[in-house]
């Protein structure tokens, strides 16, 4: 199983104040309640006292609602959200270094990009490095078909994601 | 006003009303204490940093106030370690100043340095490293703030050197708000869910009030004497809460859990209804979760959201502070009949009573040429002492009979260390209860091993004149291990037998205490009796107890509670 179609991984937004040793904090809890981390991304918002975490946890052995609960402990955690992937739009960045020894594999290789509408970002006398930005699960797509020609080296963000927008006006 | 980091430290904990702190200088806290000499502030200068710790531990229980420990870097903030999770597993509110190398040398490793806020990160509700001396009127104001507020716990503030000496000047402010946005306790609970608990209390035939350490922190004691007054509810008092229902009173059951009363820990086994106020299902409560009141549903009010189902799911969840909650609730029931709207609950009572009378604590008899009875030595300091004197222990056997054979029967007259369980725990906690309360008789009862750990601190309390008292049950043993050894691992003594030594009486003396060592029943009373006259310095008692005497009931570890094993003379077969 793939970890996009992990259903004990759920995704939750933490806004906390953009101070030293928040990360830490929020690390630190995890580790001593025994919370996985499956993949983690923290960058500042555009308001700079603020940044926001993006953390993919997984829950198959502790509940959702105490991985929230311990988080909104932290005195530096102003808000959290759990987002549902039906009703989020879901964004991850993955970079990899793939073996392209011949011009067969080059050219396969090249359609795939065109296909995924990923990026070549680097080219060797022998490899290839690409990158591509997608949900998760494209991203996974992505990664098995470059398995065949050999992956040298390759990196993901971890995902981000905002709730999706409401398509009716609720008030009209 | 201008002034220096330094002045602007001791006017922050004047300015919170601070009166009294534990502490002890080095070198990066050294600025603070020059300026101290001026202050108001009284400054009790301790033996070792976990004394200041727990000193400020024991004031905070014995006054509501928070308690204040200043120490320097290093290892004397790692030695404040211990205290910090000690009180953040109990919810005393804290304060702990620590002073830090200069912030050119955060970093580099320099003497004395320690990653403080990093360490204590899991042993304090929140920490600050200030880096900038103008910051420092508001981070102690909001350190107090976070102390004292929501779930009460330690807060600690660590004060770079540089930011301390005379040069670091800054303009004296008073903080009036708080710069904290992701910080906002719920204290009030949902009325819906209130009104929900108050018609489940008005329907269930084996309803059971579990009340828990935060009926004492939110100063709850008297609405809940209301609450099981009005629905004629029993009450058991967890070892948080021990004097937050009256031991007295005809409802209170006593202590539950591992070495709880029989009828305490049945009731809640059998009950239909639990209704947890302020309590957190400790595994010492709950003994095998699986199996622990089975039949119950739970309305459980904490006012630590994350405590709600995080051990026991409840079906009436309400987050908020004990104290208003409660209030609602006797309102809620109130205004459904009160008392009359129950159902008749005689067979439940019947059943209570029935255990109650079967099973009291109990213990054997002295014998002739044994050493005391550790739960009779607790009996007389009972019998022999003032109804509201503070009793404060350690933890193990001592901490058990303590809590089991005296009688509490006001709020905050028992101090222990509960959840981390800290030995040592008693003779600074005790020195820091009388300091708060210089007014009352405050008596540790330790036992030989703990008192060991944190004994020294009887010289700072010889010489600050502080009339703290301490009956040491000294079986010669590391009791509660023992106590295992003896029922799971075949009587196999691995590593702890003390050889009762040193001469506690001798070693009280030599730190400026009067000393007393008592061998025989007759003695007893008289040396209590003596040690109640002294006023003016510690008083330590080496009493000589039983080496094998045992803590019943117990529920062996991982064992269902109903499987208590009660004291052998009431065991059937």
């Amino acid at each position: 199983m793939s970890a996009a179609e992990n259903c004990d991984l759920h995704t939750i937004v933490v806004l906390v104040e953009n101070k030293s040793g928040v990360l830490a904090r929020i690390a630190g809890l995890f580790s001593r309640r025994g919370f996985n981390i499956e993949s983690l991304a923290v960058a500042p918002t555009d308001d700079e006292r603020f940044s926001r975490i993006t953390i993919v946890v997984d829950v198959s052995s502790t509940s959702i609602d105490q991985v929230v609960k311990q988080l909104d402990k932290l005195i530096n955690v102003l808000e959290i959200r759990e987002l549902d992937p039906a009703t989020s739009v879901e964004r991850e960045l993955l970079m990899v270094t793939v073996s392209a020894p011949t011009p067969e594999s080059r050219r396969e290789i090249i359609d795939l990009v065109q296909i995924f509408d990923a990026q070549v970002l680097n080219v060797g006398f022998d490899q290839l490095m690409v990158s591509v930005a997608g949900s998760p699960r494209r991203l996974d797509d992505f990664e098995a078909l470059l398995g065949r020609y050999g992956i040298a080296e390759m990196q993901r963000t971890g995902k981000i994601a905002l709730s999706e927008l409401a398509k009716v006006d609720p008030s009209a | 006003m201008q002034m220096n980091g330094a002045q602007a430290v001791l006017k922050a904990l004047e300015h919170e009303g601070v009166d009294t702190v534990f502490g002890m200088p080095g070198g990066a806290i050294l600025p603070v204490y020059d300026p101290l000499i001026e202050s108001s502030i009284r400054h009790i200068l301790v033996r070792h940093e976990q004394g200041a710790g727990h000193m400020a531990s024991g004031y905070a229980h014995a006054t509501g106030r928070p308690g204040v420990a200043v120490v320097t870097s290093g290892p004397a903030a790692t030695n404040m370690v211990t205290p910090l999770l000690d009180a953040y597993m109990d919810s005393i509110p804290m304060v702990c100043i620590t002073g830090q190398v200069a912030l050119p040398a955060i970093g580099t490793d320099a003497f004395q340095e320690a990653d403080t806020t990093g360490i204590t990160m899991s042993a304090t509700k929140h920490n600050y490293l200030v880096t900038d001396v103008n910051d420092i009127p508001q981070v102690i104001h909001d350190a107090f703030h976070l102390a004292t507020t929501g779930r009460p716990g330690p807060v600690l503030v660590d004060i770079p050197k540089d930011l301390v000496l005379p040069t670091a000047e800054l303009e004296w402010y008073a903080p009036t708000g708080h710069d904290l946005p992701g910080y906002d306790p719920i204290m009030d609970g949902d009325p819906a869910a209130i009104a929900e608990a108050a018609r489940m209390i008005c329907e269930a035939e084996r309803p059971v009030i579990y009340s828990g350490g935060g009926i004492l922190r939110s100063r709850a004691a008297e609405v809940l004497l209301e609450l099981a007054e009005m629905t004629d509810i029993p009450v058991v008092t967890t070892l948080m809460n021990r004097g937050g229902f009256p031991d007295d009173h005809k409802l209170c059951l006593g202590m539950p859990g591992m070495h709880g009363n029989y009828t305490a820990v049945m009731a809640m086994q059998e009950a239909d209804l639990l209704i947890a106020l302020g309590a957190r299902f400790d595994d010492r409560v709950t003994g095998d979760r699986g199996s622990f009141a089975p039949d119950a549903k739970v309305i459980h009010v904490d006012i630590d959201p994350a405590e709600l189902g995080k051990v026991r799911h409840a079906h009436v969840p309400i987050a908020g502070d004990a104290k208003s909650i409660i209030a609602g609730l006797n309102g809620a029931i109130r205004s459904l009949g009160g008392g009359d709207a129950q159902p008749d609950r005689t067979s439940w009572r019947t059943t209570i009573s029935g255990w109650q009378e079967k099973y009291p604590l109990t213990y054997d008899e002295h014998k002739p040429g044994d050493r005391l009875k550790p739960q009779a030595v607790v009996e007389q300091l009972r019998d022999n002492t003032p109804d509201d004197t503070i009793v404060v222990a350690g933890v193990g056997q001592h901490q058990m009979w303590a809590s089991q054979y005296w009688k509490f029967n006001h709020p905050y007259t028992w101090i222990n260390s509960g959840g981390l369980g800290t030995m040592g725990y008693a003779v600074p906690a005790a020195i820091g209860a009388q300091v708060g309360q210089p007014d009352r008789m405050v008596w540790a009862v330790d036992g030989d091993g703990c008192f060991q750990m944190t004994c020294q601190e009887l010289t700072t309390a010889a010489l600050e004149k502080i009339p703290v008292k301490i009956a040491i049950l000294n079986n010669s043993y590391l009791g509660m291990v023992r106590q295992w050894q003896e029922l799971f691992y075949d009587e196999r003594y691995s590593e702890t037998h003390l050889h009762t030594l040193p001469d506690f009486k001798m070693m009280a003396e030599s730190m400026g205490c009067v000393g007393f060592r008592v061998d025989s029943p007759e003695e007893v009373e008289a040396t209590i009796q003596k040690a109640n006259e002294v006023d003016d310095r510690p008083v330590v008692i080496d009493f000589r107890t039983l080496e094998d005497e045992k803590v019943y009931p117990m529920v062996p570890a991982g064992a269902s509670n109903s499987d208590l094993l009660v004291d052998p003379s009431q065991r059937e077969g």
